[in-house]
């Protein structure tokens, strides 16, 4: 069952937004912040710089406001398990236009690469599936990314997927990181003038 | 529901849920409470709004969050045990200056006799504002409406968080002789 992991987080995450048309990003605390500002600033990614557990639930929000929209949560391990629950609570709500994918490394990259849950064998993607996600993925190979990524931006239902990367450190990069900024230039972003009325 | 309410305190959660609706408030998102059990009825039913059950307290800041993102208003509903599950989450709408309008309804206070919920019901207040939430608190039914309404304004209108408590001598006592009821 142990597949080795041969994925660079970097690139995942590279390749999935390269496809993310205009798609609304949140990010989770820590390394996802990190990848995502490496593939490029967008001023339609939110990057949560705290609020560890939360970003699940900030997607699950963003979605149901704006329904017509695609909704992509990049997240890691370490951060989902922390909100757990959020799945179950999304796939009760069934937004058509969520997708979540965690870049998982099996370990806590900020604190000193601890091992994960995920490390000793549990599986987010079979935990997605049993809340009730209508697409769950496990993904290991570059292969499987590719069939992964246009699913994500066009699965008719709440999606999930858990990439397999390997445990690398990688040089931090940097987004803002004053919250009100970041909040009120995504809704500028997405809300024109009306963010600000 | 186990609960005593006098006739003055029937009519509040249909006034609050109107409230809600003048207020433009979107999403609902809430952890039951027998409290608040008319007002998400009332929503569930409701088209407009999107009446979201969490398994914990703290999913609801985040999804206020998102919903803000995304242009919508939402709002809060919670048992006292549960503001102490929000803290950490409570601390990206400070520094988002995201606004947050909650809804507490409580425990541990007037009449209770369940020794658990006091610790927590007890330190609402203190816990919320600690965090930099401003909190309003309404223990006659008649004022459960107009404080909920200014809440709301000073959220969406200052971008602040905003609990409103309401304390359990408008909710009741529970009776602990029905057959059915959750600590």
């Amino acid at each position: 069952m142990k597949n080795e992991i041969t994925l660079d987080r970097r690139e995942v995450v590279a390749q999935i937004l390269k496809q993310r048309g205009d798609t609304l990003v949140v990010t989770g605390l820590g390394s996802t912040c990190w990848d995502a500002t490496a593939a490029g600033d967008d001023p339609r990614n939110f990057y949560v710089w705290g609020a560890m557990g939360g970003a699940t639930m900030i997607g699950l929000g963003l979605a149901l406001a704006q329904p017509t929209r695609r909704v992509l949560v990049i997240t890691g391990d370490g951060e989902i398990l922390m909100g757990l629950g959020s799945l179950a609570t999304v796939a009760v709500q069934h937004p058509a236009n969520l997708s979540i994918v965690v870049i998982d490394n099996e370990r806590y990259g900020e604190t000193g690469m601890q091992d994960t849950h995920t490390r000793s064998g549990v599986d987010l993607a079979g935990i997605a599936e049993a809340a009730g996600f209508p697409y769950s993925a496990r993904v290991h190979t570059g292969q499987e990314l590719q069939t992964l990524i246009p699913s994500l931006y066009t699965n008719d239902g709440p999606t999930f997927a858990a990439v397999k990367v390997m445990a690398r450190s990688y040089p931090t990069v940097l987004p803002a990181r004053d919250g009100t900024y970041l909040k009120n230039r995504f809704r500028e972003a997405v809300l024109g003038k009306k963010a600000f009325e | 529901m186990g609960n005593k309410n006098t006739q003055s305190s029937v009519a509040w959660p249909g006034e609050l849920f109107q409230v809600l609706k003048g207020a433009n408030i979107r999403q609902v998102a809430y952890v039951p409470d027998a409290g608040h059990s008319r007002l998400i009825e009332l929503c569930q039913a409701d088209q407009q709004i999107k009446a979201v059950p969490l398994t914990t307290e703290e999913e609801g800041v985040a999804q206020l969050a998102g919903a803000w993102l995304g242009g919508e208003r939402g709002a809060l509903l919670m048992q006292s045990s549960g503001a102490g599950n929000c803290i950490n989450m409570l601390a990206m709408a400070s520094e988002c200056r995201f606004p947050m309008l909650m809804l507490v309804t409580m425990r541990g206070e007037w009449g209770e006799f369940n020794p658990w919920q006091i610790p927590m019901g007890q330190n609402v207040q203190r816990v919320l504002e600690a965090i930099g939430v401003i909190v309003h608190q309404v223990d006659e039914a008649a004022r459960v409406a107009e404080t909920v309404n200014a809440a709301a304004r000073l959220a969406f209108d200052t971008s602040r968080m905003v609990a409103v408590i309401i304390s359990q001598r408008i909710i009741g006592f529970k009776d602990w002789n029905a057959t059915q009821g959750t600590p």
